[in-house]
């Protein structure tokens, strides 16, 4: 491919609609080989140039009976000459935008096409230019996540659009979730549209770590960013035998757990719907502060068959339920009395304009710990910028400023049995309103809320083979029937499909590189025109800003 | 009209008979045809043919050839012991309408009229044959004629083209694709014609 005005002749459009895409008939020049599904091509019809992404490619012949009798291809000149004319192939391409007729011009961007090109359009492989117009140049809005298939040019996210909705990593293990995510923070942390809360249950965000093969070691968010990142362990001596510089360790007391806590995690202890709704009853018995402590200080199966009695509960459920919380005492970050409360220093932290690592050290291996903390501080969290934000509707105080809250193993907190419960649930249905967006990360997206899916704005998908997965990632996305191909046929690494608001259409990547020394000066440096975000604005500010900007 | 061969075509017969879609020539010399699939040219009319049948037979037709050389020693020598048999015989051959030129033009559909009776007919120069077959329409009207053996026709006017055109490995591919989407439909007829001109 060429980095002129047009790449090489590919063929000429032949059939089609809009629902299904086009189909290009390859001229007799070019083999199927050279073209591969997700290659983007230009098609150049009467009035319009369309920008189109190859969804599939196909064999095709003009004779029926060619496939039953092949002829001998033994003779070089018959094949050459067959090739192409009775038997030639065929691409798929679904045509996404319409380019602006002059290339370069800044006023005029793509646009989502709706209309398809005619008989004969001559298609193209798009040029690098083409690309580039498409996909924007790194600035200060846009961040450089990688490049397309066999392409230099460079695909950027908008990270305005980004942080507004909810966004999806998914993909099989190993096949760089966590690469794709550390970038995407780190666009997030350099564009400064939003404040990130990571719940880093692998502890490999915040400092540096190995990947998944022990091959490469990836250096962390604090590292990179030492001055712009707070790191927060519930675990201080993993933290510590990994040298990671942590500026505060997290402790729970038993009164800030709350029954819809147990209530989540009622799959993870293994415990009846009828136990886990035991918690309530001792909630209104001895108040949120103290039912906790008082609960597990009971000693002896009579005291709580008693109590049992008091509250109205079976005996043997809130039996159940004792023994279930009884094990959450081995979690030595969980105390009766916490004197400093976690999820205000972290608010301290996020509202600083500082981005936030919990890391969970060994408890990130336990599921049960991941999943009480990230949903008890996340309701904190919640809870605060839902106050914050009326207070600024009502004009008093400044706009929360945006989060976005990152959570792995999401299918065990967004599952369509628990979603409506959780207060990550919430958050992806309706926190937009308040500033506070998602980030999921997931090996199985076929586990989590359809409802909860279809709030995703971008989603990013690494190799994914199981049908149900592709299909739920995909679902609710124009042309995700041609997708599905694409989606199949990821390579393990650095490979991923990335489609939604932040971008302007579904688009494969080679992954930018992380983990070499010029990876990090590149992503350290500061993009030009980037100004450095002090905490949030008010709208006067942000006005008067705007106004200085322009004049 | 210029010589388009550079080289004064040879004159190889006259029209003795026409039609629309073809015309046949009577030679001047016995067995003095072109060679079946080459290309020949009338006079004044520039209609262009493809030689699709050659004929040797008696002037008079109620007179059968006999059999003469049961003591010769050779063909040649049947000739020479009886040379009133160059007089008793003649060649005849048919070729298909391919086209014709009007000014400088060669045009691959048929001309508005055949070629008149006792039209000179010369074997087209390798340099005209190069010329009127840069293009490839004519393959349509040859594969359109409805003679029984047109394929054989075909491919050896392909072979006969390629041998005048400057790149003949480059012309048999391309004519090989103009035939490819004439005879879509028929891959079986298709493949036999291309395996006639593989060089």
């Amino acid at each position: 491919m060429t980095g002129g005005s047009q790449g090489r002749f590919l063929g000429v459009v032949v059939d089609g609609s809009l629902a299904h895409g086009v189909e290009v008939r390859l001229d007799a020049g070019t083999s199927v080989e050279e073209v591969k599904a997700g290659a983007f091509v230009t098609i150049q019809g009467s009035g319009h140039r369309f920008f189109g992404v190859v969804t599939d490619i196909a064999l095709g012949s003009t004779d029926p009976r060619l496939k039953h009798a092949p002829p001998g291809m033994d003779d070089p000149f018959i094949t050459q000459v067959l090739q192409g004319t009775v038997a030639y192939g065929t691409v798929s391409v679904l045509p996404n935008l319409v380019m602006p007729v002059a290339l370069g011009d800044a006023v005029e961007t793509p646009v989502a096409a709706k209309t398809i090109p005619p008989h004969f359009a001559r298609t193209h492989a798009a040029s690098e230019r083409d690309v580039a117009a498409v996909f924007g140049n790194e600035d200060e809005r846009h961040f450089w996540i990688g490049n397309p298939l066999d392409m230099e040019a460079k695909v950027c996210l908008d990270l305005d659009e980004l942080v507004k909705r909810s966004i999806g990593v998914f993909g099989k293990s190993g096949t760089g979730k966590t690469f794709l995510t550390r970038l995407l923070l780190v666009g997030i942390l350099q564009g400064g549209q939003a404040s990130s809360l990571i719940f880093d249950m692998h502890s490999e965000y915040g400092w540096g770590a190995h990947d998944s093969d022990g091959k490469r070691f990836a250096k962390g968010l604090k590292q990179l960013f030492p001055s712009r990142v707070s790191t927060f362990t519930l675990d201080e001596e993993s933290s510590r035998r990994r040298g990671s510089s942590t500026d505060d360790v997290v402790r729970i007391g038993y009164g800030d757990i709350e029954p819809e806590d147990v209530e989540m995690l009622r799959e993870t202890l293994n415990m009846s719907e009828v136990a886990a709704s035991a918690a309530f009853n001792l909630q209104q018995k001895f108040g949120q502060r103290h039912w906790m402590s008082q609960f597990l200080n009971m000693e002896g199966r009579d005291a709580i068959f008693d109590l049992a009695a008091q509250i109205q509960v079976q005996p043997h459920a809130l039996g159940a339920l004792y023994n279930r919380l009884t094990r959450l005492k081995r979690f030595e970050f969980l105390a009766e009395k916490s004197e400093r409360n976690a999820a205000d220093r972290i608010i301290e932290h996020l509202e600083r304009g500082q981005h936030v690592v919990l890391e969970f050290g060994r408890y990130g291996r336990n599921l049960t710990a991941y999943m009480l903390v990230t949903n008890l501080l996340s309701r904190r969290i919640h809870g605060r910028y839902v106050e914050r934000k009326e207070q600024a509707e009502g004009g008093q105080g400044r706009d929360p400023r945006p989060l976005v809250i990152v959570i792995e193993e999401a299918h065990k907190f967004l599952s369509p049995a628990i979603a409506p419960q959780t207060i990550f649930g919430t958050i992806a249905r309706e926190m937009r309103k308040y500033n506070v967006t998602l980030m999921v990360i997931d090996q199985r997206p076929s586990g989590i809320d359809s409802e909860v899916m279809s709030q995703l704005g971008t989603r990013l998908t690494c190799l994914l083979d199981n049908e149900r997965d592709i299909e739920a990632v995909l679902s609710g996305t124009p042309g995700g029937r041609q997708l599905r191909g694409v989606l199949a046929r990821l390579e393990s690494k650095q490979q991923a499909l990335i489609f939604g608001h932040a971008l302007p259409m579904p688009v494969v990547i080679h992954t930018r590189e992380y983990g070499s020394l010029e990876s990090y000066a590149q992503l350290v440096k500061r993009a030009p025109g980037r100004q450095p975000h002090q905490g949030t604005e008010t709208p006067e500010e942000r006005l008067e800003r705007e106004i200085a900007e322009l004049f | 009209m210029a010589d388009a061969g550079g080289l004064m075509p040879r004159r190889v017969g006259e029209v003795v008979a026409t039609a629309s879609t073809s015309f046949v020539a009577q030679c001047y010399r016995l067995d003095g045809a072109p060679p079946q699939g080459s290309f020949v040219r009338t006079g004044s009319s520039w209609v262009y043919g493809v030689v699709c049948r050659v004929s040797t037979e008696p002037l008079d037709p109620s007179r059968p050839v006999l059999a003469r050389g049961e003591s010769a020693s050779s063909e040649e020598e049947v000739f020479r012991d009886n040379p009133q048999l160059a007089r008793l015989l003649t060649t005849r051959f048919d070729a298909l309408i391919a086209g014709h030129r009007t000014g400088d033009e060669c045009r691959h559909f048929l001309p508005p009229l055949p070629p008149p009776v006792h039209s000179f007919v010369y074997a087209c120069s390798p340099a005209e044959t190069a010329q009127f077959t840069n293009r490839l329409d004519f393959i349509h009207l040859l594969l359109n004629s409805g003679i029984p053996v047109v394929d054989e026709v075909v491919g050896a006017c392909l072979r006969a083209a390629a041998g005048a055109q400057p790149d003949g490995a480059g012309f048999l591919v391309r004519a090989g694709r103009a035939l490819a989407s004439e005879l879509a439909g028929d891959v079986p007829r298709l493949n036999s014609i291309l395996r006639r001109v593989a060089p």
